[in-house]
């Protein structure tokens, strides 16, 4: 949003305040009246996955500070609990912001099974949340009215890349590999049924462990595909890219990416191996946005880095609170308005691009094909095509979409499979 | 056992406080933590029937305590009632502990603890990896907390009231348990296993059924654990639950009734408190640990009565001085 907006609805905020406040007869100063609004995030600062846990607090207090943290006229106080990375701790934690602190809405948490450990609690403390975390079912089969996703579902950029290799790359024959776990089948299943329904055939799918010392095995078995298909998180992209091009499968099979694989966070991690990686990615640091333009120049200011998904999805969660606050004006305390006016949000700038939600609370928004290039003497993820306004359901209708068990492992079926 | 010589009227200060202990705390927050306290102990007072009076370290609890939270989680989800869920959970559960016995026990010390440690990754695995059952790691979730005798156990002081409940009957089982001559037997077993053999008991019988009794209350404890958090993932059967019950046993004071529950209150009250004002604080748990093993190898408990008793032995040594006690 433009400068002048805000700027606009703050004074309306503070005009609201000063009014609210009658025994005082003059403009209330420039800082909003009463008690401020409480933001809890819910991310990980211990164990294996505290670097994108790290990066999502990054992205918070650069937006944060950018705003002089006040949002829609009310003076913002954040409170970061650390989960731990496991769903014990994120439902404690989510007591603690909830009930001890009394947040009025929760950012976070990071991993699906975290978020799928608190969904139940936190609509029936009717607190809305705002997660990163991209468990299809949260906003699909197992929907709540005060869960919002502003990121993506784990298949949402996976169906895009799908499109993307079947009809601008006239790939044929595709095998997949990524981590044994539920992010993976989702992401996969995402891939396999768009490359499939345009005519391709994935013939191979491979799942290593999530923590696999050596993917030499796994890669070994790959042979007579146009392209391979990879969902990695974490730091496993890394020790997986490495592997490929060692092996000498990057100058014969060119290697395609999911977000989390080819995140602008992980470009200082690789080397030149990556080189020529696609992804398809919901944020790119190379978006064109105004407001990205500033994300990046303070995330490089404040804290040297180029900032990847983790640290944009908690920019624009923040956004989208500016803005249901903005809405509501005075009646911001109330939760479930709150909740209600979160899904009506529609930001035209934000660091992604457009943002709007469907009405389970699934962000529509752009997606980037990116491809990983060396400009003076960096990597970057340059836009090589976007795809507006992508749902969570592709080009599929809605209730057929969900009329469909859950992605998975074996869901839907791989029919074209080899040997 | 400190708990039985300790004056009555402590105990009873001890049991009202807790009874009253929603009263004067409040804030719902703080009785949760209260009552994941009181959860764990149950879980680590189980665990120390094998590791203080059977001198059986295991490693797999974990693989216990979350086959009761599935078993349960899944009858519930499968629409069963509670009553019934819960029943059948403890009676996979202590089936399981049977199997877990009879393989684990075919020997001790090192060996038993690998072996556990084998059996708790093989339930760590089942969970994670059997997909159409367990749903993998997106977990299950549990819908409702039972409302038994038409009292629902959603609100956070109920839930502590119950949780209470189910602590106080562990303890006093515990107690008797220790005290009777199944469990002198138990620790004859394993100070002097061969001459408990010469005497003609059957060690191995004893040290079954001590497995079987710990395994009923770690489905317990498996059973709060799902009740409380209504979701279960495979994370809860991992390795570092097994090892953090261990701790909590460990540190608080093996073979004592009082050592697992002020063991279970340090690991609770460091992940979910102190987390939110130390961002190290794994670093401040492992400095407590280093601390308690060094200054008090015994574990926590005991080791105070001893400086106490010294303090204590001290102070009354020196002539006329110690006239005015500060106990």
């Amino acid at each position: 949003m433009s400068r002048k907006l805000s700027r606009r609805t703050f004074m309306a905020g503070t005009a609201a305040a000063g009014a609210a406040a009658t025994t005082f007869n003059f403009p209330a100063p420039a800082i909003a009246q009463g008690a401020p609004f409480k933001i809890g995030l819910l991310t990980v600062k211990t164990g294996p996955l505290a670097q994108g846990g790290i990066q999502m607090e990054q992205g918070l207090s650069v937006f944060l500070k950018e705003k002089n943290n006040t949002l829609g006229g009310r003076k913002i106080e954040l409170i970061v609990a650390d989960t731990g990375g496991n769903p014990a701790g994120a439902k404690t934690k989510a007591q603690e912001v909830i009930e001890r602190d009394k947040v009025n809405v929760i950012l976070g948490p990071l991993a699906a099974f975290e978020l799928l450990a608190i969904t139940d609690y936190v609509r029936d403390n009717k607190t809305p949340l705002l997660s990163i975390a991209a468990a299809e079912d949260v906003t699909q089969r197992k929907a709540n009215p005060f869960v919002i996703r502003p990121s993506a579902t784990s298949a949402q950029c996976c169906h895009v890349m799908g499109d993307y290799a079947s009809k601008d790359l006239k790939y044929k024959r595709a095998a997949t590999i990524s981590e044994d776990f539920a992010f993976g089948y989702e992401q996969m299943s995402g891939f396999q049924r768009v490359f499939e329904d345009n005519g391709g055939k994935v013939v191979k799918k491979l799942w290593p462990p999530l923590v696999t010392p050596d993917y030499t095995p796994y890669i070994a078995q790959i042979k007579d595909v146009d392209c391979v298909f990879n969902g990695f998180a974490g730091s496993n992209p890394v020790k997986f890219m490495r592997a490929y091009a060692d092996l000498g499968l990057k100058a014969k099979i060119p290697l395609l990416s999911g977000w989390t694989a080819m995140d602008d966070a992980l470009l200082r991690s690789v080397g030149d191996e990556a080189i020529g990686v696609l992804s398809a990615a919901w944020y790119s640091a190379d978006g064109p946005t105004a407001s990205n333009k500033r994300f990046v120049a303070a995330m490089a200011k404040e804290f040297n880095v180029l900032p990847g998904g983790y640290s944009a999805g908690m920019y624009v969660a923040g956004q989208c609170v500016e803005a249901a606050i903005q809405k509501l004006g005075g009646k911001s305390d109330d939760r479930v308005a709150l909740a209600e006016a979160l899904h009506a949000v529609s930001l035209a700038d934000t660091p992604r691009g457009p943002v709007k939600f469907d009405k389970l609370g699934n962000v529509i928004g752009d997606v980037f094909i990116r491809k990983v290039e060396k400009k003076d003497g960096k990597l970057v993820n340059t836009i090589v095509k976007r795809y507006p306004s992508v749902s969570q359901f592709w080009t599929y209708q809605e209730a057929a979409f969900l009329a469909q068990p859950v992605y998975g492992r074996d869901a839907p079926p791989a029919k074209n499979l080899e040997q | 056992m400190s708990w039985m010589n300790a004056p009555r009227w402590a105990t009873g200060v001890a049991i009202a406080l807790l009874i009253t202990l929603p009263f004067w705390v409040g804030n719902p927050y703080y009785i949760n933590v209260a009552s994941q306290i009181l959860l764990f102990a149950v879980f680590a007072l189980a665990l120390n029937v094998l590791v203080g009076y059977g001198g059986l370290v295991s490693l797999g609890h974990a693989g216990l305590f979350a086959m009761a939270g599935y078993a349960g989680a899944l009858m519930l989800d499968a629409g069963h009632g509670h009553l019934a869920a819960d029943l059948t959970a403890i009676a996979v559960t202590v089936l399981a502990s049977a199997v877990f016995g009879v393989l684990a026990l075919r020997s001790t010390g090192i060996g038993f603890l690998m072996i556990t440690l084998a059996l708790g990754q093989i339930v760590w695995g089942i969970a994670y990896r059997w997909q159409s059952l367990t749903n993998g790691d997106n977990g299950v979730n549990v819908t409702t907390r039972p409302a038994p005798f038409g009292i629902s156990l959603a609100s956070a002081d109920n839930f502590y009231f119950a949780t209470l409940l189910v602590f106080l009957v562990a303890l006093i089982t515990m107690a008797l348990f220790v005290r009777s001559p199944f469990g002198a037997s138990l620790r004859g077993t394993r100070d002097q296993a061969r001459r408990m053999n010469a005497l003609g008991y059957n060690v191995w019988l004893i040290r079954l059924v001590a497995f079987l009794f710990s395994g009923f209350w770690t489905g317990v404890a498996g059973l709060l654990f799902i009740y409380y958090n209504q979701f279960i993932s495979p994370q809860v059967a991992a390795l570092q639950t097994s090892a953090e019950a261990l701790l909590m046993v460990i540190s608080g004071g093996t073979a004592t009734l009082l050592g697992p529950i002020a063991g279970a209150a340090i690991v609770v009250i460091m992940k979910n408190v102190v987390s939110a004002y130390v961002e190290r604080w794994n670093l401040v748990l492992g400095v407590i640990f280093v601390a308690i093993i060094t200054f008090m190898p015994e574990g926590l408990v005991p080791g105070s009565v001893r400086l106490w008793k010294l303090a204590w032995r001290a102070m009354r040594g020196r002539p006329a001085k110690a006239a005015e006690p500060s106990a």
